[in-house]
């Protein structure tokens, strides 16, 4: 089979692949494992029923939302109080009430959020106005 | 022949029908066909399937096996030319050329748009060449060949005159041209085609030119014209025919030595070579610039071409100059050289006058009179009067092929400027390479299809009218033997006040001349402007 | 023609999915098997069909020349336009594809009693047509943060830019706003232009309304209804990687917008989206408008019969010497 003007649509078909396969070769054949988000803080282990603000599935995935509802409240409507779906009562504060809890941000939170690429423009932007907790190591 | 609507009752009506285009037939309506190709020409240029036949007949007389035929023609094609497997392939239907062409402004027929007569093609190659329209049919846009297709081809590709422009629009560059030539070549297979182009191929390989003029005849018309010459400045040209040993071989389309007004710009060309002395022939085997060949099929093009070669070798000049006309210059340009060169015989053209070296040129070794002209004028070898052109108010029609695969348009603006005094282009939209074609090319310019040459000229007959209302202009100037032939019908059409000529016409009307005698009429023997008392008193 | 049948294909695609993910349990086949196949089917199929067009060659140099050519050393040339060295092709091949230059040259013709016609500025095919590719294919790199560990600094830059309003939770994409405003104008374009709905084929909505759709579903699993995005790369990582997992717990939302990217990927080979590759290899655009000056060679050229001079004397002889024509013999 004669392939004319082979000399410059190989080339172009090979950057066309190596262009579609970026992921396959950048990963190298190794998936790098799922992150899993530490939850052996103190506070947590001291917890008679590990339950948090929400169902674990909905933290998963809609954490965000309900940290952007609480500073609504309490920025905006000077209401602190937050009653969950199982009728316990939080104080809403992410320093205050999430972190006392998890302490651990770099390996609760941002083990997830790197992994997923939350990175730059698009990192949650808690931490403009909040102080990231100390971590004792 | 069918009668001609006035322009106030043609109808444009750009609505598409209600019927999809797969389900709606072309209606063989007189002034929108041409005649069919007669036998005898067909067995002249060796063709196959040549008959007697009409397009109003139910049965078109093709051979039992057509279908096989356009199959292994539409392989063969597909095979042997990229342009078609990529313009078969990755056509998007945009429609930003829909809008671009002459005949769709002119008739509002949708399947004028170009995207529509590739999808002619297409939507077979699709039924056949290719698994989702084997198994998907319509809704891939597939659909069967038989004859009915046959005939919508024979319209439809025989109502684009290959003018290319709406494959300047094209975001990939798919050229209708191109689609349209592999459409003749699959229809030539089966023997269906036009005499208008078919004739004229036939007379030009047994006789050297489209007209059919024979040599003695062809010396006695170009010394006809010495003698009209002769009248308007008292010079006396002697041109060489067939002569061995010349420097130059001038070719040019038949035409100019035909009909007016392209007679004039052969008598420019005439007094040119004379006034800078050029050593050049004329030739009667090679006596045509125009390929009829390139509206029938590959094989014709190259077998009329094959003599522009041939007879430079058989003479012993130095390099070809080609006169003023649109298609040839494409076929030079595009074709002449791949197909019948290399042209290791000729030198690269070199002025003998200015001594310019003509490199865009250096393979081809064929070079435009314009170009010519244009240097000579640039480096202040001819004499020239441009008042001698002041009773003409002149614009420039860019033929189709010089400007679309050439690019040559500032050579012409600049003859033009430098030998008339009043000259206005045409909106930015409608010249350069967005000039509108004549209507009339790619062998439709006869006279049964008329009413789809008026309306396919309608776009540029409006843009001349543009200039006409807004300058005053009466002259309409182009470098393409067509255009001369056609612009003077579609001007009285539309235009009615607006003459047409060529550059060279234009040339010969301002050159001034060793020992020419004082002139008072242009070459056509219209009075110059403040001398038309002095020719009153010669008649 | 075809609208309908495009937009119930797309949705009955859709249908399959969640039927076969939430009734069937079919996560397997569709987290793994059909992206397996898609991907292969794209990469095959892609480059058999570029080598299906290699395999033809470009008999003649058909350029198409949209400028001033080469000339006359005092003709000013138009070097991108009417290119007519390597260096002004690639300019002009660059154009084309990264601005779609001649897309640019647009005009809408209008016709007014008289007859008088009037070419009217029309861009918005070109703008549209740009928005829509450039946003796709942000969309397209800011989605590697799920196919690649680490993330490369591109992506967050893009991230970054594309998200740089700050606007709502998660922060807005310009370009998903701009990708789904685009499909939409030339969806509506196509139906609400008598001539443009008159060409347009099946094959032509089809792909539209899979973007459409795409875009859509992804939208909601961003903005509303959400699905674990760490799963999500889990899996894209298996596949990527060739050790295929399907976590239990991702929604079918996203199994909806995977299996269309699929098809799209299927589809893309078979269909006018291959104008990705074409547009390379168009020959009025890709080469230098050099002919008169180096020769192109048809590998194909073969001879045909010629009418010869010497017949052409043969038949014309008696005549020629008659009228002082000179001829190479005085008879035959």
């Amino acid at each position: 089979m004669k392939i004319y003007n082979a000399k410059l649509i190989i080339p172009g078909l090979l950057i066309f692949v190596v262009m579609a396969t970026f992921p396959i070769w950048y990963n190298k054949g190794t998936a790098a494992p799922p992150p899993e988000p530490k939850l052996n803080t103190p506070a947590i282990q001291r917890m008679a029923e590990k339950q948090c603000v929400l169902p674990k599935d909905q933290m998963r995935t809609e954490h965000m939302q309900l940290l952007n509802e609480w500073r609504t409240e309490v920025v905006r409507n000077g209401n602190r109080l937050y009653v969950a779906w199982d009728g316990k009562e939080y104080n809403m504060s992410l320093q205050n009430e999430c972190m006392r809890c998890h302490s651990n941000k770099s390996e609760f939170c941002d083990t997830c959020h790197v992994y997923a690429g939350l990175k730059s423009g698009s990192q949650p932007y808690c931490w403009t106005c909040h102080i990231a907790p100390k971590e004792n190591k | 022949m069918a009668k001609v609507p006035k322009p106030n009752e043609l109808v444009f009506d750009y609505n598409p029908p209600q019927k999809w285009w797969m389900d709606t037939k072309p209606e063989f309506r007189p002034g929108t066909w041409c005649y069919p190709g007669k036998a005898k020409n067909a067995e002249v240029l060796g063709l196959p399937n040549p008959r007697e036949w009409s397009p109003l007949d139910e049965d078109w007389k093709l051979p039992s096996n057509w279908k096989e035929i356009i199959f292994e023609g539409m392989r063969d094609c597909l095979n042997k030319y990229r342009s078609l497997r990529v313009f078969m392939d990755i056509c998007v239907r945009c429609g930003a050329c829909s809008d671009k062409c002459h005949f769709y402004i002119g008739s509002g027929d949708p399947k004028n748009m170009p995207v529509l007569r590739g999808e002619l093609l297409r939507s077979v190659y699709r039924k056949d060449f290719t698994l989702a329209g084997k198994i998907m049919g319509r809704i891939a846009g597939a659909r069967e060949l038989n004859e009915e297709v046959v005939k919508e081809w024979f319209y439809y590709f025989f109502q684009c005159t290959e003018c290319r422009r709406c494959s300047v629009f094209c975001p990939y560059g798919i050229d209708t041209a191109e689609i349209t030539i592999m459409g003749r070549e699959l229809l030539n297979l089966l023997g269906v085609n036009i005499d208008w182009v078919l004739g004229p191929a036939a007379n030009c390989y047994l006789n050297g030119n489209h007209l059919g003029i024979q040599p003695h005849a062809f010396k006695d018309m170009i010394e006809f014209f010495v003698e009209e010459i002769e009248a308007v400045n008292g010079i006396r040209i002697e041109p060489t025919f067939n002569r061995k040993g010349a420097e130059v071989l001038f070719i040019t389309p038949s035409g100019d030595v035909f009909a007016d007004p392209g007679t004039y710009t052969l008598m420019g060309y005439l007094m040119l070579f004379h006034e800078i002395g050029l050593d050049y022939t004329w030739s009667t085997y090679a006596s045509e610039g125009g390929n009829f060949g390139l509206f029938t099929n590959h094989d014709t093009m190259k077998k009329l071409n094959a003599k522009m070669y041939a007879e430079a070798e058989r003479l012993g000049v130095k390099y070809i100059i080609g006169g003023e006309c649109g298609h040839m210059w494409r076929v030079i340009q595009q074709y002449m050289d791949t197909m019948n060169g290399p042209a290791d015989f000729l030198e690269v053209p070199r002025s003998p006058i200015t001594g310019t070296v003509f490199d865009n040129a250096k393979s081809t070794k064929m070079i435009h009179i314009v170009e010519f002209t244009a240097d000579l004028i640039r480096n202040g070898k001819l004499k020239l009067d441009p008042s001698r052109n002041d009773h003409l108010r002149v614009t420039y029609h860019d033929s189709c092929n010089p400007a679309r695969a050439m690019g040559f348009f500032d050579e012409p603006r600049y003859v033009i400027k430098n030998v008339c005094n009043n000259f206005w282009d045409m909106p930015p939209n409608c010249i350069r390479e967005q000039t509108f074609c004549c209507g009339s090319g790619s062998g439709l310019n006869t006279d049964e299809f008329m009413e789809m040459r008026m309306r396919g000229g309608l776009p540029r007959a409006n843009a001349v009218k543009h200039v006409h209302d807004k300058h005053g202009v009466n002259m309409l100037s182009c470098i393409c033997a067509i255009d001369r032939a056609v612009l003077p019908p579609l001007m009285d059409y539309w235009v009615p006040d607006v003459d047409v000529t060529g550059v060279h016409e234009l040339v010969g009307n301002a050159i001034v001349m060793e020992g020419e005698t004082e002139r008072t009429t242009d070459l056509r023997g219209n009075p110059l402007e403040g001398m038309e008392d002095m020719s009153d008193e010669d008649l | 023609m075809g609208i309908k049948f495009s937009l119930l294909s797309v949705i009955a695609l859709m249908a399959a999915v969640f039927v076969g993910v939430k009734v069937a349990g079919l996560h397997y086949f569709f987290g793994v098997v059909v992206p397996y196949a898609a991907l292969a089917t794209f990469l095959v199929g892609f480059i058999y069909r570029v080598l299906l067009w290699a395999r033809s060659p470009v008999p003649f140099n058909i350029t198409t020349t949209s400028g001033q050519q080469q000339s006359l050393p005092w003709v000013k040339q138009n070097k991108l336009d009417n290119p007519s060295t390597t260096a002004g092709t690639i300019g002009r091949m660059a154009l084309e594809v990264l601005f779609f230059r001649s897309l640019f040259r647009n005009t809408k013709y209008e016709y007014h009693e008289g007859p008088k016609l009037r070419y009217q500025w029309e861009k918005w095919l070109w703008i549209f047509g740009l928005l829509f590719h450039y946003s796709f294919l942000v969309i397209f790199l800011r989605h590697l943060r799920f196919f690649a560990e680490p993330v490369p600094g591109f992506v967050h830059s893009l991230e970054g830019l594309d998200g740089m309003l700050q606007v709502g939770l998660p922060g807005l994409y310009i370009t998903n706003l701009i990708f789904i405003a685009a499909v939409t104008f030339l969806f509506l374009r196509r139906v609400v232009v008598p001539q443009v709905r008159y060409i347009s084929l099946p094959s032509d909505y089809f792909p539209l309304f899979l973007l459409f759709f795409l875009g859509v579903t992804g939208i909601i699993m961003r903005y509303f209804s959400k699905v674990d995005v760490v799963k999500v790369k889990e899996l894209a990582l298996g596949i990527v990687t060739f050790n295929p997992v399907v976590p239990s717990g991702i929604g079918v939302l996203f199994y909806m917008h995977f299996f269309l990217l699929c098809v799209l990927l299927a589809y893309f080979p078979f269909s006018k989206l291959m104008h990705l590759g074409g547009v390379f290899l168009s020959p009025t655009r890709n080469m230098p408008n050099d002919p008169r000056m180096r020769r192109h060679v048809n590998p194909w050229n073969y001879p045909v019969k010629v009418h010869t001079y010497e017949e052409y004397e043969d038949d014309f002889r008696e005549k020629m010497i008659e009228a002082g024509l000179p001829v190479e013999k005085e008879s035959k």
